[in-house]
């Protein structure tokens, strides 16, 4: 019988495994440093605040594994021999394969920062990282204060679970703005604004210099670039991460930041895949990165692969764009491509609208000369996939997004709806008459 | 393979001891709560109005300033803070301690209300007699132990009633669904029945929403007697309990699934959302659980079936002069009645039965024809295999007091707010039954947003695996989803959508869309 290892139980190996395993009989071997079962790493942040238990996070019953015939292996992959096809599993455990995914994910980034390696510095990545956190930061009288250093997804998720433990928190953003390498400025600067509602000390344009060592190896304080001197027990470091190869330098498998495949996210070895954040596409796909550190394009590509690996060979093809995040109390969706004002071309336009009191907005990009809808960020208001994937397929124009908004609403019954707000704003700014559309139960669904 | 997670061994104290002003709220609503017990132990309190008044603003102003110190100061938004760190909301020692007391507290109800101060022939004493002038007032008559009981979870449903809108004062659903419950206990359980009793004597206590089968007494003789018998009034509130079981009931589910009755509407679903909110985590998610749940639920429909049938069956005469309903006409229409359901489920839907489901309506179908053959060979006063007197007797004691009472409620605090609702509870299973059938009602996923995280499944109270369904991007249509809401309130992503929309293509699968282009979706759905 074929022998499948897979390197890695995260969202993209545990993905393929399973549709492998709905598609064949092959036997399939995950082999993982990190746990013994698969979890929800985005879920990671709601254990330390309490709001489920670790094995809360975890998706499947431990014993969907045997009951699916898929072997777990602990440990830590220290060498792969694509020749031989083997892979020795700690010092000396050997294993044979006859096609090996790697999907080992990511791991924090470090940029050489003196003090990176004090006791009471970390990154927010795996378990272990968590039950470091629980260890360096268990309460206010441990961690007197906090400081993060860099202003991304992890970053911003760090400062919301330390406050829940009524930690302070100073959060150092080298950008002018949060995140604003990805969204457009006027939800960045409402971001920013509902950062500091949280009572945390942002500081945007501030780079760290260095983290000062007390006299036992413990990280004391930081020193920023604007002078200042900030005393804290911990240092979180988020900012981004970078694939986890390192264990295949001597391989022979091609690498570049992470393992290079193609479309059909094959190595440069025979029988050899990478899959999820630790994959590199040589060319990157559509308006898409290279590597792709984002659960659904890891979940994406486990589908994909096992086709593959099941003697149907396809491409790795996503389909629309699309992502989330919550950002506190605001939960943040995009459809499509809507680019930050930094990173946007001349042809892409914005038409941004936001509620006067609530922490509500949206911004819908559209292409400059035929008005094609691109894309829409939307903050504080639930839209459906489903809808925005049909008229990204259809090209639809941004009028036609604007007017039959209200098919696109995904929130719970009852609430406060903002189409009509929105279209008079749009109106009123491009000179319009449109006119919104009832919701049409007949549209949503597609019934003919 | 088996290390354990060592990480729950929490080094430190994260915040979850209470704060000064949370210990006085916690104290004046204990005041209130020892005022009763006073009473109970024999202190004879002068002005009984008084001192219950008192009892029950000290109930109400712990519970609503405790809240206020919880949620005031935080922004709007899910704050499940600590809910796992607390020993009362995660089966620790406060839990335990909750669960018993709760326990005890409805032993005592049910089985020995003398303890509470019920005298029978003459004035009460203890804690019953505090609640004399309110239910005076009310109804004309002295307090009995159900009225001290309506009233403590009529407060328990408001008080906790507008925590809970606090809490998730961010969501109009929960806000709007919560006003509806409060309303429903004042009036229709609390309020009205007690009026009605005053304007006519004769009419049996009746609260409207409460539809057989969770109302398992409704057509017993002495209720039948007393509609008849309190003229046009009566008899219109019978033909109201036969519709509300046989036509509103299945309208109203057909176009917004169970919730309409589960979490809206029903008094048990009141408590269990408000009271038993801080419990809704601790529900049992395993398959395991889930398996033990159908069988246990659906033999209570059996059950219940049987017992009503036995009971009505006892009183009808066999003469057709007399009165049209004869005990055997009785009899052939609950046997016609049960072959179309059955008949029709097992015809039209069986795909979107469970194998074992379809099992299990197979054989409960089987065994209630068995049992009514039996019925042409056994003698008089004997129903099917039994006394109809002593099934109904065991029904009310194993089902309407220990289950639905001692275990579902007490138990709050061990096995979460819905043990009845969704182990015990026959109205829940029949509503159930048609939701998974015949509904608008489902929850919609949200194409691939689902990130497994888990907050959906571990905060239903019903124990529903929410993200088995959301992560493969299918919508969830399960049969015990009393549509409470909250998966898609804790939902960090916007996948989750409570909606009634059309029959066609509301379980499919196929309607994934995980993210993928359309090819490899036609292909992982084939499979």
């Amino acid at each position: 019988m074929e022998h499948i290892i897979i390197i890695g139980n995260g969202i993209a190996g545990v993905t393929a495994a399973r549709h492998i395993r709905k598609l064949s009989d092959k036997r399939i071997t995950i082999i993982s440093a990190e746990t013994d079962y698969f979890f929800s790493r985005t879920a990671l942040m709601y254990v330390y605040m309490g709001h489920m238990k670790f094995e809360h996070i975890k998706p499947y019953e431990d014993s969907f594994w045997d009951k699916n015939r898929i072997d777990l292996v602990r440990g830590y992959v220290t060498r792969v021999d694509p020749e031989k096809k083997t892979l020795t599993v700690g010092s000396s455990k050997e294993f044979s394969f006859d096609k090996l995914i790697i999907a080992t994910g990511s791991k924090p980034n470090k940029f050489g920062w003196p003090g990176e390696d004090l006791e009471g510095v970390q990154g927010l990545y795996s378990k272990q990282d968590l039950d470091l956190l629980e260890s360096n930061a268990p309460n206010n009288q441990i961690c007197k204060r906090a400081v993060i250093v860099g202003g991304g997804l992890i970053g911003i998720e760090l400062a919301e679970m330390l406050r829940t433990r009524n930690i302070p928190v100073t959060f150092l953003v080298r950008e002018k703005s949060f995140w604003d390498g990805v969204l457009p400025d006027g939800e960045s600067q409402m971001i920013n604004e509902h950062i500091r509602e949280h009572h945390i000390d942002l500081r945007l344009g501030t780079n760290l210099v260095e983290i000062l060592s007390d006299d036992h190896g413990r990280a004391k304080a930081v020193v920023t670039d604007k002078g200042d001197t900030i005393a804290c027990n911990l240092v979180g470091l988020t900012p981004g991460v970078t694939p986890n190869v390192e264990f295949l330098k001597d391989s022979g498998i091609e690498l570049g930041r992470g393992v290079l495949v193609n479309r059909y996210l094959e190595t440069s070895r025979p029988d050899i895949y990478a899959i999820g954040d630790c994959a590199e596409q040589r060319r990157a796909i559509d308006r898409r990165r290279p590597i792709e550190a984002v659960w659904y394009t890891g979940r994406m590509m486990g589908e994909t692969l096992a086709q593959t690996i099941c003697n149907n060979r396809i491409p790795y093809n996503p389909g629309h764009w699309f992502n989330s995040a919550k950002f506190f109390d605001i939960e943040y969706q995009t459809y499509g491509w809507v680019f930050s004002n930094r990173n946007k071309s001349e042809d892409e336009l914005h038409f941004h609208w936001r509620h006067t009191q609530e922490k509500v907005c949206v911004t819908l990009a559209y292409q400059r000369d035929n008005r094609q809808f691109l894309g829409i960020n939307t903050f504080g208001i639930r839209m459906r996939h489903e809808v925005f994937d049909r008229w990204l397929n259809e090209k639809r124009s941004v009028e036609h997004v604007m007017e039959y908004l209200a098919d696109a609403n995904f929130d719970p019954e009852f609430y406060k709806t903002y189409e009509k707000q929105i279209l008079d704003h749009f109106n009123k700014q491009m000179g319009t008459q449109l006119k919104p559309a009832k919701r049409s139960l007949k549209r949503v669904f597609q019934l003919s | 393979m088996s290390s354990p997670d060592k990480s729950m061994a929490l080094t430190g104290q994260p915040p979850k001891a209470l704060s000064l002003p949370q210990r006085l709220a916690t104290l004046i609503g204990f005041l209130g709560l020892a005022i009763l017990f006073l009473a109970a132990f024999g202190i004879n309190f002068p002005n009984k109005g008084l001192w219950m008044s008192l009892s029950t603003i000290l109930l109400f102003a712990g519970i609503i300033w405790y809240t206020a110190l919880s949620y005031g100061q935080k922004t709007k938004g899910i704050k499940n803070d600590g809910v796992w760190f607390k020993s009362i909301s995660s089966m620790g020692f406060w839990g335990w301690i909750a669960g018993i007391a709760i326990t005890s507290f409805y032993i005592i109800l049910y089985f020995f209300p003398e303890f509470l101060g019920l005298v029978r022939d003459g004035k009460n004493t203890g804690v019953i007699a505090l609640f004399d002038p309110l239910s005076r007032a009310l109804s004309g008559n002295p307090a009995s132990q159900w009225f001290v009981y309506g009233t403590l979870y009529t407060v328990a449903i408001l008080a906790f009633g507008i925590k809970f809108i606090w809490k998730y004062r961010h969501n109009r659903y929960e806000i709007i669904r919560t006003i509806s419950v409060m309303f429903f206990q004042t009036a229709f359980a609390f309020i009205i029945p007690e009026i009605m009793a005053r304007l006519n004597g004769s009419i049996p206590y009746y609260d409207l929403k409460n539809i057989w089968p969770l109302n398992y007494y409704n057509f017993e003789r002495y209720r039948i007697n007393g509609f008849i018998s309190s003229g046009d009034i009566g008899l219109a509130l019978l033909i109201f309990g036969v519709l509300s079981v046989f036509v509103i009931s299945p309208i109203l589910t057909y176009r917004y699934g169970k919730r309409w009755y589960c979490s809206w509407v029903c008094g048990c679903g009141g408590l269990a959302e408000t009271a038993g909110d801080a419990f809704r985590q601790l529900s049992d998610k395993t398959v395991r659980a889930w398996k033990i749940e159908r069988w246990v639920v659906h033999s209570v429909v059996v059950f219940v079936t049987l017992m009503t049938t036995a009971v009505i069956y006892s009183y009808l005469g066999n003469d057709t002069s007399k009165y049209w309903l004869t005990k055997s006409s009785f009899l052939t229409g609950v046997t016609v009645l049960l072959t179309l359901v059955f008949g029709w489920a097992m015809l039209f839907k069986r795909k979107q039965l469970q194998k074992d489901a379809q099992y299990g309506a197979i054989g409960y179908f089987v065994v209630i024809l068995v049992l009514i053959a039996l019925h042409q060979f056994s003698g008089e006063g004997n129903i099917f295999l039994f006394k109809s007197e002593t099934l109904r007797k065991s029904y009310g004691f194993l089902i309407g007091s220990i289950f639905s009472g001692v275990i579902g409620t007490g138990f709050y605090p061990i096995f979460g707010n819905r043990v009845w609702c969704r182990f015990g509870c026959p109205m829940a299973a029949i509503l159930g039954f048609q939701q998974k059938l015949f509904s608008r009602f489902r929850i919609t996923t949200n194409g691939g947003q689902c990130i497994s995280c888990g907050n959906c499944s571990t905060y239903c109270e019903m124990g529903i695996d929410v993200r088995a369904y959301a992560q493969k991007g299918e919508n969830i249509v399960r049969s015990s989803c009393v549509g409470c809401g909250i998966c898609s309130a804790v939902c960090p992503r916007g996948v989750l959508k409570l909606e009634n929309g059309p029959l066609k293509g509301r379980i499919e699968a196929n309607q994934v869309l995980l993210g993928n282009d359309v090819d490899l979706m036609d292909l992982v759905n084939r499979n």
